[in-house]
């Protein structure tokens, strides 16, 4: 029995950290900023764990019990706490307390185990070997669970049925030695309820794709792997395979697969077809991406981006994965970043003399509701012409014109009423479809002639190509988005749902 | 992990935790207080005494009151570099059209909006082209309006039936019928908009006075607006509701209480176009009006007294006008070449003694309002249509609210601040006014703070501040008789060198009205004193 019993010391382990692997990665996912989120839930836990160990000498009587009921605890509490974790996430205003205050309990928990162990065996063995052979197979449970939960756990169940996994073996530790230690007070009522958590982690466990269902990770398509709300979007970047994807309130933003078709569509027919650009303007854009591009023409002295959230620059400063993406583009000497309204910025910066830009490229959200469309207006585009020279030139993404035609050509019908020379071209992106942009400036624009080496997809052929429109996107009269009719997000909002409802 | 970093989360959310339970039990009061037009030293004028003067100073002319009347004549005075002052009781200049601000932003605490200028608003248009409102004309001559003040979309939505719809004409759940109603109402009203009258002038015009005089359409002034509703056949609930809101909104009193013509007069008056706008979008600002204060203000600020009140006007040759000035108690003796009497009839009757001619205020009725401005932590939601710059509440009492951060160019504002509006019509007006001076600060915040709650659960908590202000005498009432009758038509002879200017001589009380009487009071004054060029 008791040899039996140091090997319950490496489920108990095993079942410990992962535990705390979970609750981890979780504040990461769902979080933001691994290191900080990692190494707070660790130290927690840690911390409860020392708090449990101390607990344990309350203990006087019972301990065999007490510690079954305690893997029962565990095993319900640990196992159930990623399920609960992702279905709060959404719901509780201050999930952090709910993540913390899970992780202590059940820290505390399973800091009282061991140290009820040693108690229970002290009389079985002697004290050296005792304490030598129990941390022994707690090492090796901790080892076991630290190389099984990314290599197996994660990629195959997923956070949620891992946990009810490991829940499961904490029970049937109880389970175990409810049924087989003799003369324990209070058993059978004990057996029952261990036996009814089994049977509700197991159906957890079986169930565990509908509460991912309800839970917002899963309305992605890869693994989530950073989700972090601010005070003006949900920002998410999920991963599957070599597909790294970046979501904004739901809204696909690019995938890496193919971002560069759409990058290189926006900012090279307008950087290629300027002479000399030295200052350039990026209003969005605060993936980096676009930089990356522009950092290519050696002439580019400055680049002033502005972007709302600080959160989306500081994250692809940060993120190991996206400054890949971006070559670090966002490190740049060059670059000084903005985080404001854009829209107040350049009324700001242009009663403040700030200096002409030779390019400006407007590469924000789709007009989806009247707050953005305020950037996509006459008014906005005319303010522009304050920072603009006569040879400058602007670029805008504009939706899709197969999907949302009107809205693309109404964007072009704002810009050629602000006085712009528009030169309308699209391109296919597999992971957006087809989509438009346009080129706008006081003169008309003409095809560069030659573009930075390196590029995999514009060149002077595909730049033909795009300039091409055939009858299905091809001009109809979109209108004129001002502040006081916002047309356009009222022939966005009617286009794109058409469009999904017709799927 | 280090054990600094763990201490401080430690400490996060222990502070987290008790402002959980602090915010939970936050108490039910928020804070905010009651503003009004001083209404002890109102008294004091009704019967009150006073120190003798002190001091006598003399200027060619004298403006008494500060509100847009007030406001215009000294800009026009000035223009025509005359030597006058401005004496405005209060702290501030506006009246009315006042505003406040806080830490959120500007918002307006009476005046909030001026709809696109008719063409026959000469002097409106002339101030507008002046401060950069209208910033040009098309090849078509039609006014070019600056974009940052024409009201941003979505303008306005209504609340019916539990949901909001874009708009304020109540479509949900109003059937065929009611809806053919509608049309015809509408029809009938672009038929008055184009109709002219016998003497060739439009049928219903803004300036009033530019009105047709013909007989037949000054007859509708005659009888009440639902009177004239009974008669057309419009029988509709919501129909009736729109214009009940509307003579609410515009005149602080309801169908019952507005002359037919004054009702129509909404509709079919308003014929101002622009370039770049529809022809029903109106100009706005963060401060309402107060925009339009503010720079009035700055143009004449050398020559504005505040917290001087006029408390005596001696006519005669050389007029004198006694200023009692509460801050330092003592009364200052004006005399002055020309007096202009920018402030409501009620008022200059008491201030004028004796005399060649008697003031009358018999017919002057004025409607009380109650003004709330709410800051909050976050915007007003709610299902159905996107929030408006004006949201009205189908068959409130209080009418609905408009928001002042709706200008504001950023993206989504995270803090604002609403003006609710309520008229105090449901009893006439003197009693409402007693009733009104009778309800303490909290429990008129009561009062919205319920209403708000009901219409917005979601900003429970997030109401930070609930600011009020009381106007006893708002707006006059355009009472069935009033606008085409004698009294009007005696208080509109201005009686040299005395000048009267207000909105109230129009029976309508709107920035235009104001606006163009007090231009015209100072435009007397220069021709009377010939330093006209
Ligand atoms: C709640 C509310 C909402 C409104 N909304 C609109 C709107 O959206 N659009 C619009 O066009 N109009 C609106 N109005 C109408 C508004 O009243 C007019 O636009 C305009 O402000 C009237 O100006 P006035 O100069 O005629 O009068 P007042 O504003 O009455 O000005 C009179 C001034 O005289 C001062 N005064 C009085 N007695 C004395 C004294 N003895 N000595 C010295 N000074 C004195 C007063 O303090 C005041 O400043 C609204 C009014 C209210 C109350």
């Amino acid at each position: 029995m008791a040899p039996l019993l140091l090997v319950s010391v490496f489920v108990i382990a095993t079942c410990g950290l992962v535990y705390e692997l979970v609750a981890g990665t979780l504040a990461s996912y769902l979080l933001g900023d691994s290191v900080t989120q990692f190494s707070t839930v660790i130290g927690a836990y840690l911390s409860a764990m020392g708090i449990g160990s101390w607990l344990s000498r309350y203990v006087r009587r019972n301990l065999v019990g007490v510690f079954a009921q305690v893997e029962i605890l565990v095993g319900a509490l640990g196992g159930g706490s990623a399920a609960l974790l992702f279905l709060l996430f959404e719901r509780v205003e201050m999930f952090r307390i709910v993540l913390y205050a899970d992780v202590l309990a059940v820290g505390i928990l399973v800091g009282i185990e061991i140290p009820l162990l040693l108690r229970i065996l002290k009389d079985r063995f002697e004290f050296s070997d005792l304490v030598s052979r129990v941390f022994t197979f707690d090492y090796a449970g901790a080892l076991f669970a630290s190389i099984l939960f990314p290599l197996l756990l994660v990629p195959h169940l997923g956070l949620i049925q891992t946990g009810f996994l490991f829940g499961m073996l904490n029970v049937m530790v109880a389970v175990w030695l409810l049924f087989t230690w003799p003369d324990i007070p209070g058993a059978r009522p004990q057996r029952g309820l261990a036996l009814a958590v089994l049977l509700a982690l197991l159906a957890g466990f079986i169930h565990a794709e509908d509460i991912t269902g309800t839970a917002e990770a899963a309305t992605y398509p890869g693994k989530v792997i950073h989700a972090q709300s601010t005070p003006y979007q949900r920002i998410v970047l999920t991963r599957s395979g070599q597909d790294l994807r970046l979501y904004l309130n739901g809204n696909l933003q690019f995938s890496s697969l193919d971002e560069y078709r759409y990058h290189e569509a926006l900012v090279h027919p307008l950087m290629a077809s300027l002479a000399q650009p030295k200052r350039v303007l990026i209003i969005g854009g605060g993936d980096g991406l676009a930089l990356r591009e522009i950092l290519k023409y050696t002439s580019v002295q400055q680049v002033v981006m502005v972007d709302l959230d600080p959160a989306m620059t500081k994250l692809f400063a940060s993120n190991p994965l996206l400054t890949a993406l971006n070559h670090d583009a966002l490190a740049s000497p060059k670059l000084h970043i903005v985080n404001r309204d854009a829209f107040v910025w350049l009324r700001d910066a242009a009663a403040a003399g700030e200096p002409a830009f030779d390019a400006v490229l407007i590469d924000l959200p789709d007009p989806s509701n009247y707050s953005i469309g305020k950037l996509y207006s006459l008014t906005f585009y005319r303010a522009l012409h304050d920072l603009l020279k006569a040879e400058s030139r602007i670029v805008v993404q504009s939706t899709s014109p197969l999907v949302a035609r009107k809205t693309y050509w109404c964007v072009a019908d704002t810009l050629a009423a602000a006085g712009y020379q528009v030169t309308p071209y699209h391109t296919y992106v597999p992971s957006f479809g087809e989509w438009g942009f346009l080129l706008a400036g006081q003169r008309p624009w003409r095809a560069p002639g030659h573009y930075p080496t390196g590029l995999r997809f514009v060149n002077a052929e595909e730049t033909a190509n795009m300039l091409h429109f055939p009858a299905d996107m091809a001009y109809v009269e979109g209108g004129v988005q001002r502040l006081d009719n916002q047309l356009l997000v009222r022939h966005f909002d009617e286009e794109w749902s058409a469009y999904q409802n017709a799927w | 992990m280090n054990r600094r970093h763990w201490l401080t989360s430690a400490a996060g959310l222990a502070g987290a935790a008790a402002a959980g339970v602090w915010l939970h039990r936050a108490p039910e009061t928020v804070p905010g207080e009651l503003l009004g037009a001083d209404h002890a030293l109102g008294h004091r004028l009704r019967g009150g005494t006073f120190p003798a003067p002190s001091e006598t100073l003399t200027t060619d002319v004298l403006v008494v009151g500060g509100g847009i009347a007030g406001l215009a004549a000294g800009l026009r005075l000035r223009d025509a570099s005359a030597d006058f002052l401005l004496a405005e009781l209060e702290e501030e200049v506006g009246g009315n059209s006042r505003s406040g601000a806080n830490a959120i932003s500007a918002y307006p605490w009476g005046a909030h909006y001026v709809p696109l200028p008719t063409k026959e608003s000469v002097e409106v248009r002339r101030l507008f082209e002046r401060l950069g409102v209208i910033t040009g004309y098309d090849p078509a001559g039609l006014p070019v309006y600056d974009d940052y003040m024409l009201c941003a979309d979505p303008d306005e939505r209504l609340y019916l039936h539990g949901r909001w719809q874009d708009g304020l004409v109540p479509l949900l759940g109003v059937g065929a019928n009611e809806r053919a109603e509608y049309q015809r109402f509408f029809d009938h009203m672009a038929a008055y908009k184009a109709l002219r009258g016998k003497d060739g002038r439009r049928a219903f015009s803004i300036p009033i006075d530019t009105s047709s005089g013909d007989p037949e359409l000054r007859a509708l002034d005659r009888l009440s607006f639902r009177a004239w509703l009974d008669r057309e056949g419009y029988q509709g609930e919501h129909l009736r509701w729109l214009l009940d809101y509307s003579c609410r909104d515009d005149y602080g009193a309801g169908l019952d209480h507005v002359s037919a013509w004054a009702g129509i007069h909404y509709f079919a008056s308003r014929n101002g176009r622009a370039s770049n706008a529809e022809h029903d979008t109106v100009l706005t600002w963060a401060a309402g009006n107060g925009w339009l204060v503010d720079k009035l203000r700055t143009a004449i600020a050398d020559h504005v007294r505040t917290r001087a009140l006029a408390i005596r006007v001696k006519d005669g040759e050389r007029p004198t006008v006694d200023l009692y000035l509460p801050d330092e108690n003592r009364v200052v003796r004006v005399r002055a070449r020309a007096v202009v009497l920018a402030v409501p009839r009620f008022v200059a009757k008491r201030l004028l003694h004796g005399g060649r001619f008697a003031t009358n205020d018999q017919g002057f009725e004025y409607s009380p309002w109650l003004v709330a401005n709410l800051s909050l932590d976050h915007l007003p939601s709610g299902p159905g249509a996107d929030l408006a710059w004006d949201n009205v509440v189908y068959g409130s009492a209080m009418l609905g609210y408009v928001v002042s951060t709706h200008q504001s160019l950023a993206m989504r504002p995270k803090q604002t601040v609403i003006t609710w509006y309520w008229p105090l019509d449901h009893l006439p007006p003197a009693a409402a006014r007693q009733q009104a001076l009778g309800r303490s600060t909290e429990e008129w915040k009561h009062l919205i703070q319920t209403e708000v709650l009901h219409l917005h659960p979601e900003l429970k908590g997030a109401i930070r501040r609930i600011d009020l202000r009381l106007w006893g005498h708002a707006m006059i009432r355009p009472r069935p008789g009033f606008i085409w009758g004698e009294a009007r038509q005696q208080a509109l002879r201005q009686h040299p060198p005395i000048f009267f200017a207000h909105s109230d001589m129009a029976g309508i009380s709107i920035f235009e009205e104001a606006y163009t009487f007090g231009v015209k009071a100072a435009e007397g004054v220069l021709d009377h004193l010939g330093l006209r060029v």
